[in-house]
């Protein structure tokens, strides 16, 4: 029973690890560049559903609708102004800008929010529904792995039916090939960037009804997004998925298991295990960047 | 149709072109050959747009040295890239569907003819693209070039690492493509098959031209025997 709960609550909530991991995943399979800077966009979706919350009265989950293509187009202007300055340089000029722009956000939301925890309680935070075999499953962590699945599953069609969704792959794939296609890789970047950023800022509207809202939770956020995406393989979105859901279920594991303070241990041995074993990651193609 | 005049090229502070000029009419195929390092594939990413170049680049009287790549592709100039660049996770249907990414309307006609060309590709169409061997997925390149409805097609060593058989079905494609009024501008190491298909040819050689004439020209030429036919 013990078991089946840790799993359950462990794939709950690494539908949403797997949702921060696919945007990074995305935004380094088309453009190559590592996103710093993700885990501070997830925080500023965590206060985006907080003052939509407690400004404009809407519903967290609900408040998608809006969140989603206002970062949409923030992280499309982040790309068109600064990112794309960077997309044939090193790696480390393109770590730089991210975790520089990542550090504006943090210490601006310092400033304008102040280090003090806010906490987004909605009427269904602490409320759970009790199976009858004795299983306890929190209400806003289903919600949320809901919302998660079918925000997935859109993304999955979009990358495999559209045009704009293949052309991303393409330039995943191969750049120069992408581009003697007539793709505009460059529109291409802003796009993924845009994407990348949307599904952090989503992650952190998620999660917000059960975590602490604060400027620098982000920077736990970054970690494990980054992780998701190297377990998974780097650029493999479908990597990303299934790492986040692995990452959630290992959590959850030595949580109940072990305790909470050894949880992160347990997730990067198991990292650097995979690493030992499959560099390339569990979805990553052999011999890539 | 295409006129290139006093063309300089080069990745970063290397200059790898210089001062080339180089003319084609609409109908031609016209050969551009040379060995290892010569500057050929430079000269075709400096047309479609890939790399950076000074000098001019007119096509059918529009300048395109100022343009992005895909602008290019836009004005009907196609470029079958060195080492084919397949993409690799997608099927061969979706490869070919990338290739008319800018022609969708005119889709369904330039997949039949891609099809009726290399009937492989029919068969194959569910298969993923870095799954086929070297042949066939060079078949596919050209194949996704031909579906963004080129008028000159540039290409670049198109039957590098080809068996003998896979090289002999490439180059009457060539052909068949230039019959159905498709001018080509072709990069070549294998100097002999690609002069005896070619109206004209030019001869680079670190970086500048140094030859040009008719396919036959070249071919008869004593230095040209000697470098690169072993004669």
């Amino acid at each position: 029973m013990l078991f089946l709960q840790a799993l359950v609550s462990g794939i709950l909530s690494g539908g949403v690890y797997a949702l921060a991991g696919i945007g990074m995943s995305l935004v380094f399979g088309v453009m190559n560049i590592s996103n710093f800077a993700h885990g501070d966009l997830m925080m500023l979706g965590m206060y985006l559903a907080y003052f939509a919350f407690t400004l404009l009265h809407i519903d967290p989950y609900l408040a998608l609708l809006l969140i989603i293509p206002v970062s949409f187009l923030f992280g499309f202007i982040l790309e068109k102004v600064f990112i794309h300055r960077v997309i044939d340089h090193p790696h480390q000029n393109q770590i730089l800008l991210t975790i520089g722009l990542g550090l504006i956000m943090s210490n601006t939301a310092l400033l304008a929010f102040t280090s003090d925890p806010k906490i987004l309680t909605t009427t269904y935070s602490s409320s759970a529904i009790n199976t009858a075999s004795g299983l306890s499953i929190s209400v806003p962590l289903l919600l949320s792995f809901v919302i998660t699945s079918v925000i997935t599953a859109v993304l999955y069609l979009f990358l495999a039916k559209s045009s704009t969704g293949m052309a991303l792959r393409a330039t995943s794939q191969n750049r120069e090939a992408a581009q003697l296609m007539g793709i505009n890789v460059a529109k291409m970047s802003a796009i993924a960037f845009g994407i990348g950023t949307a599904l952090a800022a989503t992650a952190g509207a998620l999660i917000a009804p059960t975590y602490y809202i604060h400027p620098l939770a982000g920077h736990s956020f970054l970690l494990k997004s980054f992780t998701i995406c190297v377990l998974g393989g780097l650029g493999s979105v479908v990597g990303a998925g299934v790492g986040g859901i692995i990452i959630g279920v290992v959590e959850s594991m030595a949580a109940t298991y072990i305790s909470t303070d050894w949880k992160d241990v347990v997730v990067f041995v198991l990292f650097l295990t995979v690493l030992l074993f499959r560099p390339q990651g569990l979805f990553g193609k052999k011999g890539g960047q | 149709m295409l006129k290139i005049e006093n063309l300089q090229a080069g990745y970063g502070e290397m200059v790898v072109l210089r001062n080339i000029n180089i003319s084609l009419s609409e109908g031609e195929i016209v050969s551009v050959v040379g060995s290892n390092g010569a500057g050929k594939s430079t000269l075709l990413k400096a047309i479609s747009g890939i790399i950076r170049s000074s000098g001019t680049i007119t096509f059918n009287h529009h300048s395109l040295t100022a343009l992005q790549a895909h602008r290019i592709v836009e004005r009907g100039v196609v470029h079958v890239p060195e080492g084919r660049k397949i993409f690799s996770e997608m099927t061969v249907f979706e490869n070919l569907m990338m290739g008319g990414f800018l022609c969708q309307k005119d889709r369904t006609e330039n997949l039949e003819r891609v099809y009726a060309l290399f009937p492989i590709l029919a068969e194959r169409r569910k298969q993923l693209g870095g799954t086929m061997s070297g042949g066939e997925q060079q078949m596919l390149a050209i194949g996704r070039g031909l579906m963004a409805s080129p008028k000159l097609f540039l290409l670049d060593e198109p039957s590098l690492g080809l068996s003998p058989l896979f090289t002999d079905v490439v180059f009457k494609a060539i052909r068949a493509i230039n019959k159905s009024g498709v001018t080509v501008l072709l990069v070549e190491q294998n100097v002999y098959q690609s002069l005896k298909i070619s109206h004209r040819g030019y001869v680079i050689e670190t970086g500048s031209i140094v030859l040009s004439g008719t396919g036959e020209e070249l071919l008869n030429n004593p230095e040209v025997k000697k470098a690169f036919l072993g004669m």
